[in-house]
């Protein structure tokens, strides 16, 4: 019997040694998709006891705080927005249940204040609690309300960079909510038909219109295949891609240079333009300016969406069949979105180099120590030549063009208009305008939008963008 | 060194563990520390002293690992239900004192286990009639829907704990007085050996009784203890593999045919398959038992450290019911689910020093049945040990999933009266047969050398 009872121990052995693997696949190989998965809520309970930081403002005023409920080993944190709806879609926000989104999304580990595993065991062994960071965010409040206001309750989207740095100063979605709410109200807030949680500036693609000849007239003239003062005729209806291209209300115009063809935002010339470039000399300038690409913001992958030539959800590349003049002045297929014409506005205004968009400036830890922002380049897009060209190009826009209503009373203003159709019997337009100042040295660049509006973009677009600029240009002089 | 002083000696670290694991979850709750942690660790000493001069004076020759192996398992137990609940671990060192007081009164009164063979179908009587006790009106009290327990006023205790000890005394017995015609008058059929029927028919009393539990008492994790101890006693008896993979074959094809039938079984094995399908209604213990290993990790989060109790002021628990019966995280962390709160907290190497101190004593139990002389002997050891491992990998095996998970306790660690009372007198019997076989080998060794 004895054999039978070692070969007995050796069976108790093997199953033994299955309860050792399926504990270290599960303690150790699996664990991380473990954590992720969306039934844990063991690391939203952890973070529940930690006093997550405080997100600040520009000015630094308080965007949302923890207040504590309950005592002793029962505390937990719980997260207000004083401010409301005002920085509802950029910030976002962070409830146990309801799960975290936006700028609390992505600085999470700043705001509970995520250690590395070393500094961990030290601050257990010293018995300290964890604790998190203020984080302070370049949005600035007077921005932000003048960007609501302007907007006036019309759904679409602002935002304002500064061109030197990448910082956002305004990033406004309307319609907007209010996260105090998001608790109770998530449901109502998902299936809402006006889409209050979608971020506009960040995840809508609209029709660009005459704001993407911004991009086609660096194309041109950063490539060396135009200058300025090349004309071009601006007949119409003029046959581009096989296909008759008509000006806005049938305009005719003679043989004109660039600058007067930007100015009175004249498509057949840009149409031609882009054509003449070809796709991939606009492919070129396009991704140099951030299209064709997630934006480099620091915000949720899922929040951002990519500016490019779409056919359904696919990115079109070079190698498609596109027709390129049409995307030289916002027609085809091209969904942009704001963050990105604000981008395309800030490469203009700081000599052609693109900084990389950012949300935040600033991290606070509990001692008192700062951490600020690097600014960080991501591209040159056209030399400071080129720049300066379309500087002037796009001041004579504001000045005596489309985009009038965007000029403000002693500062020079640059800018480009544009309206893109997007039904064109009811008359329902995507207003547009993109720009900066001020003009000789750029402080602020903007891009505004407004969904669906029977108005133009320098009429509609135009007064929202001037309010944002006048805003924080005001606050300039006055530091 | 005697087997007693080497039993003594491997005491002392057990003790200092205990202290080691009282004092950690101490400084995690209390951050002042007291010499309290002292205390229990000079208590638990004290009661295992007492306990090994029992075994130095009845059974001087037993070996000498066991003891100290299983206040090993009682030290974690007590430690993680310190940590969890002090009343919690009040309680369990109460039973810890029956469960010895038990442990000793077998080792003195039981003279001579051989008395059992004596009384098998009295013995085996008494084991059925306790696994049915759950199933009488007025007594029986269920558990996820399984008849497992028993409630007699202030205590409610379960039977089956005890039925397995009868049910392996009896099966020993048994087959070790058939065991012989059971080979001889095997016949190959088709190339598949057979038992002659005539002996057959006990065999099936015993599968149909396994079946029985699974249906009738809709236990699947005893049913499955029982079954398996049954089939290792006859291959042990027979050496026949045939047999247990008949029997094997016998038992998955009725698990199959119940698990089609009866929904609280079916249930149990789709959770099993996929627990985060429904991972906030059926399949939640297993989803969170897996999550509470996951957060673990190689190192474990600490004792005291890891997340067991909802956080938070508002208490969903009833009035009169308080952790860990609700607000806990993970269901049931003081019973069904205490391997996974120790792998939480002591990680993979705390899960494998488990797993490895339930093989190191299934390693002593055997080695007793293989030094014993006689074949009541050596199957009574065989079946006792390999009840109490099988156990052990019922309970682990459902907490990560190899197996569907059913609700047995883990032998000296997890909470429960009955579990504790009935191990120690596992344990005493086992106790028993090595002082006896051991005995006879070291009068043979002094004989010889004389």
């Amino acid at each position: 019997m004895n054999n039978q009872i070692i070969k007995l121990f050796g069976f108790l052995v093997v199953l033994y040694a299955l309860l050792f693997g399926f504990t270290s696949y599960w303690s150790v190989f699996d664990a991380d998709s473990l954590e992720a998965n969306i039934a844990n809520k063991r690391p939203l309970l952890e973070e529940q006891q930690i006093d997550r930081g405080d997100i600040l403002a520009a000015d630094g005023s308080v965007i949302a705080r923890s207040v504590p409920r309950g005592e002793g080993d029962d505390k937990v944190f719980v997260r207000r927005y004083p401010e409301g709806s005002l920085y509802g879609n950029p910030i976002g926000y962070s409830f146990v249940q309801q799960g975290q989104v936006g700028f609390e999304l992505e600085h999470n580990d700043e705001l509970v204040g995520e250690k590395t595993e070393f500094l961990t065991v030290l601050d257990e062994l010293q018995g300290h609690a964890q604790v998190g960071n203020k984080v302070q965010s370049s949005l600035d409040p007077d921005a932000q309300r003048a960007a609501v206001e302007g907007l006036g309750g019309q759904r679409g989207a602002v935002v304002a960079i500064v061109p030197s740095t990448g910082e956002v100063r305004a990033m406004v979605s309307i319609p907007e909510y209010d996260p105090n709410d998001v608790p109770d109200e998530l449901a109502r807030l998902n299936t809402e038909d006006t889409a209050p949680l979608f971020n506009r500036a960040t995840q809508a693609g609209y029709q660009p219109g005459s704001t993407m000849k911004v991009v086609t007239a660096t194309a041109a003239i950063d490539s060396g295949e135009y200058t300025p003062d090349d004309t071009v005729s601006g007949r119409s209806p003029k046959e581009i891609s096989g296909v008759p291209l008509q000006n806005a209300g049938g305009e005719q115009f003679g043989d004109i240079p660039l600058t007067e063809a930007l100015t009175n935002s004249v498509n057949t010339v840009w149409a031609e333009v882009g054509e003449n470039l070809g796709k991939d000399t606009m492919y070129k300038y396009m991704e140099r300016f951030g299209f064709d690409q997630k934006p480099r913001l620091d915000y949720p992958g899922f929040q951002l969406a990519t500016s490019g030539v779409f056919e359904g959800n696919r990115l079109l590349t070079a190698d498609d069949s596109i027709d390129i003049g049409r995307v030289a002045i916002g027609q085809e297929r091209l969904n942009v979105t704001p963050l990105q014409m604000a981008e395309v506005a800030a490469a203009v205004a700081n000599d052609g180099e693109l900084m990389e968009p950012r949300l935040w400036s600033k991290v606070i830890d509990p001692d008192g120590r700062e951490e600020e922002l690097d600014p960080q380049r991501q591209s040159r897009v056209m030399s400071e030549d080129t720049a300066a060209t379309l500087n002037d190009m796009m001041q004579s826009v504001v000045a005596e063009g489309t985009g009038t209503a965007a000029a403000l009373s002693g500062i020079d203003v640059a800018g480009k208009t544009g309206t893109a159709e997007i039904d064109i019997e009811g008359g329902v337009n995507q207003a547009w305008f993109i720009g900066f100042a001020p003009a000789d040295d750029p402080e602020i660049a903007v891009a505004a939008t407004v969904e669906r509006t029977s108005g133009f973009g320098g009429t509609v677009a135009g007064p929202i963008a001037k309010a944002v600029m006048e805003a924080i240009l005001q606050k300039e002089g006055e530091g | 060194m005697s087997a007693r002083t080497r039993e003594l000696f491997a005491l002392i670290p057990v003790a200092l563990l205990v202290t080691a694991g009282f004092t950690a979850v101490l400084i995690t709750n209390s951050e002042e520390l007291g010499n309290l942690s002292v205390l229990y660790g000079g208590y638990f000493l004290a009661l295992c002293v007492a306990t090994h001069i029992v075994i130095r004076i009845r059974l001087p020759d037993a070996d000498p690992f066991l003891f100290p192996l299983v206040a090993l398992l009682a030290a974690f137990g007590m430690v993680m239900l310190y940590r969890l609940d002090e009343d919690l671990a009040r309680n369990q060192a109460n039973l810890f004192v029956l469960g010895l007081v038990l442990f000793s009164a077998t080792i003195i009164f039981l003279r001579d286990y051989d008395v059992l063979e004596r009384y098998r179908y009295v013995i085996a009587l008494v084991g059925i009639g306790l696994l049915l006790l759950p199933r009488l009106p007025g007594l029986g009290k269920t558990t996820n829907e399984a008849f497992l327990s028993v409630d007699l006023g202030p205590i409610t205790f379960q039977p089956t704990e005890l039925a397995k000890i009868c049910i392996v005394v009896f099966l020993a017995s048994y087959l070790n007085e058939r065991r012989e015609v059971l080979v001889v008058g095997a016949r190959t059929i088709a190339g598949i050996v057979l038992p002659p029927l005539k002996h057959l028919g006990p065999l099936l009393v015993i599968w149909g009784a396994a079946m029985i539990l699974l249906v009738f008492i809709r236990d699947l994790g005893s049913s499955v203890m029982f079954f398996g101890a049954f089939l290792a006693l006859i291959y042990v008896a027979t050496a026949r593999i045939s047999f247990v993979v008949i029997g094997l074959g016998m038992f998955l094809a009725g698990a199959w045919f119940f698990a089609q039938t009866v929904p609280h079984i079916q249930d149990r094995f789709d959770i099993w398959l996929d627990p985060f399908e429904s991972s906030e209604g059926s399949g939640y213990q297993l989803a969170q038992s897996v999550f509470a290993q996951a957060d673990g990790g190689l190192f474990g989060r600490g004792l005291g450290d890891s997340l067991v109790q909802l956080p938070g002021p508002a208490s969903n628990c009833p009035p009169g019911v308080s952790f860990p019966d609700c607000d806990a995280i993970l269901p049931a962390p003081h019973t069904d689910f205490i391997y996974a709160v120790i792998v939480d907290e002591l990680g993979l190497f705390g899960g494998a020093a488990v797993v490895l101190i339930y093989a190191l004593i299934a390693e002593r139990g055997f080695k007793t049945a293989i030094l014993a002389e006689d074949g009541f002997s050596k199957l009574l050891a065989t079946g006792l040990t390999a009840i109490f491992a099988l156990q052990a990998f019922v309970i682990i095996g459902g907490v990560t999933r190899v197996i569907p998970l059913t609700g047995v306790t883990l032998p000296f660690i997890s909470y429960g009266g009955s579990s504790i009372v009935a191990n120690f007198i596992l344990l005493a019997l086992l106790l028993m047969i090595s002082d006896k076989s051991r005995r006879r080998v070291r009068v043979q060794l002094s004989e010889e050398a004389a």
